[in-house]
């Protein structure tokens, strides 16, 4: 018997399987090139998702349903509420650009955002193992799909290959790393396997052996070094609409995820896990910002940059664990979660801007298709200039506030070991600045390689706007956005 | 609004405006809003004077509200006799900024003027700002306006000269800022500076912070050895970005020192005061030799704005009353002056499109009004008595004889080396036979033109001949300061 309290933790779930079926069948009606019929559905459906959400999140309440294998609590309702609008950014953004490659020659892709997004859900809610293996499957299939739904396109089918092999390992490193945990602690559900890894009773080695595996499928979902070789090829393979798909609202998911399984499920093993950690994300640093001063192409150079950011949002995982107090470890968490948030938004914007440069039979990939586009679209050059600095760690963009509360949390008195890492943060966000800088320079020193204006459809013109409004105004008053954050988490650690 | 809101906010909401509803082809109403919005925002700072109390060293017209409070931020903004001139001279330069970039600049106008005002905004928050994180966010938010002032109206090498700004500067203060971050820390989550007064530190962690404030500060101020982007900079600018980064921007550096290091960490300030006095010594008399023999009059003002700034921190690192003032007065007069010989250059450069001395030679024939200018802030720079910039120096001189008569001889020498490489130039470039063609068809300066310089010449003359309106403000405040720094942190 199901009990009541259940259904209200998966209601936007089953709004969004719904809707993703009907909006399927709804679709063989639809006859306009461009589906307004089905991307008006599927824009409303996320927008009640999201308020939905959205009310649950504030109303802070922690449930757990269907025999403890979800959780309904605020850091997943808010990651959630995230999600389902930075989906909607993304079709928003992303439809022009179908249309133009014949990627809504059916309503594909509608149906796959939906389903990737619900994998997204199940993926930050779950509470056992399977539960968020599901989700994560869910998702990656469905972005396997979208990656190669441009049949046609050569370079579109091999990242498609390349995606699906890579992640199908790192699903499987995750599926085997969880199942050493099993053996080792009898049970799937998340709760008891930190209880039970708590005791102190089970053998350490086994523990490890899994929690190996379980960080690297971990960092292959995240996209860290050394688990970051797909990334740089399937961003620039992937059609630039589902690279902002694959880029943007998954790594909210991911985060979750990284969430319920290293702090809800294995935090006494945080001391182990610390460490793994610690090497990821100085690996990622490192290499994240020196390759991407090489590229040329504008994809690749965000695939590397977000290596590099990711492991910034790596270093405020770690640094709750140095601590031990539990006010500290909450904030060193919320700052990771801040980061994530303030990052998916900075991408969508890049990638709006990038979509929309890209016109009928021309890609817009080379850093050097945006010279001069300040003198051909102020509006939008701002847009992407405010992006830039937001990722270069800038302020006032949101993105400073992001660095400074990580690495706030990083530094602790009287600990060198920390020091050291946040000025090896610090010396890598330089090298970093370097090339979000040379973005700026294309944009408004260079002279413009064509002198056509830049054209937009009224909803990508408001939504890229209030986008990269959000990206500055974030920044002169970050502290709701921080409040919320650090409130979730510390109603998920229950502090 | 607080009056100091209204000072940095003003100039930012105009400059926003001009970005946000300018376009190439309202060039003519762009110059004009931005003209109104930097007069506005110059009067608006004018009351402050007359309110300001100047036998209190405490702050003055203080705001103060919770901004960021997760992070204890706080937006919390006040004046003292130290930074009290520097929020006056922001908006008056930025003023004349906007009158010299008027026939000038012919493209993107509206948002050459909004990037203008919004970092004369923002570098006047620097000044205003009581809280740490507040006073960094200001501090690097000025990059961004310079950069692309720089790269889009700048000369031949700009890409070169915006990047080694941004970045060079940008190393600095991400040291600063992890600095800031160890100070939230340890004084248990404050960002507030009079809480970091008061914090004891012990002698490593000073002398880590102090390094750190220096890599901040320093490459702003420039000091010798990390001054080489100044000169690059400098000659690739437009005429207003040389103007506003030599008047304003380099004391931002110097203000922090100030403001940072030597209240927070007084025990390592005195250790390394003698550090800081070699390297002033050292930017006073070698890089004032490295300017005589510049070819490029930009490079020329660039190098001596080095030595007169390694007047300002040697006056600060002697830890005396007349010193530190005298460091403060030549701030001020610097930043008269620099951005006066800066936009002297300026119009040269637009009649003739060279910066090389030699392409010149008696301009003062065709050119008189212009001349007589140009002579008055050249004698400034020199530091000749009755123009503004000899009172600074002759303090800093003084506070050096004070300290030790040898570093007072050698910064007095050092004069000139000033003299000779300013009077130098200005014999090459404008006495003389007439040089060339192009300088036989030079026009004299316009209306416009007169107007920018008459301004900054009023302000030289006012201030060389009458500076205690300038001294009395610093008084109290200095004093107050010296008191604090004198106090050792260690237990």
């Amino acid at each position: 018997m199901i009990d009541k309290l259940s259904w209200i933790t998966a209601y936007p779930e089953m709004i969004l399987i719904v809707m993703a079926c009907v909006i399927a069948l709804m679709d063989l009606g639809v006859k306009t090139p461009l589906r307004g019929a089905t991307y008006g559905m599927t824009l409303a459906t996320l927008a009640v998702v999201a308020a939905l959400e959205a009310a649950y999140a504030s109303e802070g309440a922690t449930y757990y349903g269907f025999g403890n294998m979800v959780v309904s609590d605020a850091m997943g309702n808010w990651l959630k509420c995230f999600a389902a609008i930075a989906v909607m950014v993304t079709l928003v953004y992303g439809r022009p650009y179908a249309g133009q490659r014949g990627m809504l020659r059916g309503g594909e892709i509608f149906t796959l955002n939906l389903f990737s997004l619900l994998g997204m859900f199940v993926m930050i809610s779950g509470n056992n193992f399977l539960v968020l293996y599901l989700g994560l499957e869910l998702l990656t299939l469905s972005a396997y799909a979208l990656v190669a739904l441009r049949r046609d396109n050569a370079v579109a089918t091999e990242a498609a290959i390349k995606y699906f092999v890579l992640g199908a390992m790192a699903s499987g490193f995750l599926l085997y790393g969880m199942s050493m945990l099993y053996g080792a602690t009898g049970t799937l559900d998340i709760t008891a396997v930190f209880k039970a890894v708590s005791s102190g009773q089970l053998r350490h080695q086994v523990l490890i052996f899994g929690l190996v595996f379980i960080v690297a499928g971990l960092g292959f979902k995240l996209g860290v070094v050394p688990f970051h070789m797909w990334i740089p090829d399937v961003y620039q393979g992937a059609p630039t609409a589902v690279t902002l798909m694959i880029g943007g609202a998954p790594k909210l998911a991911a985060f979750a995820m990284t969430i319920r399984l290293l702090v809800e499920g294995l935090l006494p093993l945080a001391n182990d896990w610390q460490q793994m950690l610690m090497l990821l994300a100085i690996a990622s640093l490192l290499i994240g910002n020196l390759a991407a001063i090489g590229q040329t192409n504008i994809k690749r150079m965000l695939a590397f940059s977000t290596i590099s950011q990711m492991g910034f949002v790596l270093i405020g995982l770690l640094a709750g664990v140095v601590s031990g107090q539990p006010i500290a470890t909450a904030n060193a968490y919320s700052s990771s979660m801040f980061y994530v948030v303030s990052y998916v938004l900075t991408t969508l914007g890049t990638f709006g801007v990038l979509l929309l440069l890209s016109r009928e039979g021309f890609e817009s990939e080379e850093i050097a298709d945006f010279a001069g586009l300040n003198q051909r679209s102020p509006l939008y050059a701002g847009v992407m200039a405010v992006c830039m600095f937001s990722l270069a760690g800038i302020p006032p963009m949101v993105g400073f506030y992001a660095k400074l509360s990580v690495l706030q949390a990083l530094i602790m008195p009287g600990d060198t070991a920390s020091l050291s890492l946040a000025v090896f943060a610090v010396a890598m966000s330089l090298i970093g600045a370097f090339y979000y800088l040379r973005v700026v320079k294309v944009m408004y020193f260079d002279a413009p390689i064509t002198a056509s204006t830049v054209v937009a459809g009224s909803d990508v013109r408001v939504v890229l706007c209030i986008n990269g409004a959000l990206v500055l105004v974030l920044g002169l008053l970050p502290g709701g956005l921080m409040a919320l954050c650090s409130h979730a988490i510390q109603q998920m650690l229950g502090t | 609004m607080g009056m100091l809101s209204l000072a940095i906010w003003t100039p930012i909401a105009f400059g926003v405006v001009l970005l946000a509803l300018g376009n190439d082809e309202q060039a003519k109403a762009s110059r004009w809003v931005a003209f109104i919005g930097a007069l506005v925002s110059f009067l608006i700072t004018l009351p402050l004077y007359g309110q300001f109390d100047t036998t209190s060293a405490a702050m003055q017209f203080v705001e103060n509200a919770p901004w960021i409070e997760r992070f204890h931020i706080n937006y919390h903004l006040g004046l003292d006799g130290i930074s009290f001139w520097f929020v006056l001279l922001t908006a008056f330069i930025n003023l004349v900024v906007v009158i010299a970039g008027w026939e000038a600049i012919t493209s993107r106008v509206n948002q050459y003027m909004g990037a203008f005002l919004i970092l004369s905004g923002l570098m006047i928050g620097v000044f205003c700002a009581l809280d740490g994180m507040l006073f960094y966010v200001f501090f690097e938010a000025t990059l961004i306006p310079m950069y692309l002032i720089i790269g889009i109206w700048g000369g031949p090498n700009k890409i070169y000269a915006a990047f080694k700004f941004f970045l060079y500067t940008l190393l600095g203060s991400l040291l600063m800022l992890v600095a800031l971050i160890y100070l939230y820390t340890q004084s248990n989550g404050s960002f507030e500076l009079s809480t970091w007064y008061a914090l004891p530190l012990g002698k490593t962690a000073q002398t880590l912070l102090f390094f750190a404030f220096f890599a901040a500060f320093a490459v702003k101020v420039p000091m010798w050895p990390v001054h080489t982007w100044l000169p690059d900079v400098h000659v690739e600018a437009p005429t207003g970005g040389s103007a506003v980064l030599a008047a304003i921007m380099l004391k931002l550096g110097a203000y922090g020192f100030l403001r940072f290091s030597m209240p927070i960490v007084p025990d390592a300030s005195h250790e390394w005061a003698g550090m800081m006095i070699a390297l002033s010594l050292i930017a006073v008399v070698y890089v004032g030799l490295v300017a005589m023999v510049q070819q490029d009059m930009k490079k020329l003002v660039a190098y001596s704005s080095v030595a007169h700034m390694g007047f300002v921190t040697l006056g600060f690192f002697m830890f005396n009353q007349i010193g530190m003032s005298g460091g403060l007065v030549q701030m001020i007069a610097h930043g008269f002056v620099s951005g006066a010989m800066f936009l002297c250059i300026g119009v040269l450069y637009d009649r003739v499109h060279s910066r090389q001395i030699a392409d010149y030679g008696g301009v003062v024939n065709t050119m008189p009004k212009f001349a007589a200018f140009a002579l008055l802030f050249s004698m400034a720079n020199c530091g000749l008595p009755g123009t503004a910039g000899f009172v600074g120096e002759w303090m800093v001189i003084l506070g050096g004889v004070k300290f030790n008569f040898w570093i007072g001889l050698i910064a007095a020498s050092a004069l000139i080396f000033g003299a000779a490489y300013t009077l130098w130039m200005f014999k090459r470039v404008y006495l003389g036979a007439i040089g060339n063609d192009h300088v036989k068809e030079l026009l004299d300066i316009n209306a416009r033109e007169f107007l920018m310089l008459a301004l900054l010449a009023g302000a030289v003359l006012y201030m060389g001949v009458y500076p205690k309106p300038f001294t009395d403000v610093m008084d109290a405040s200095v004093a107050q300061l010296l008191k604090q720094v004198a106090v050792s942190k260690l237990n």
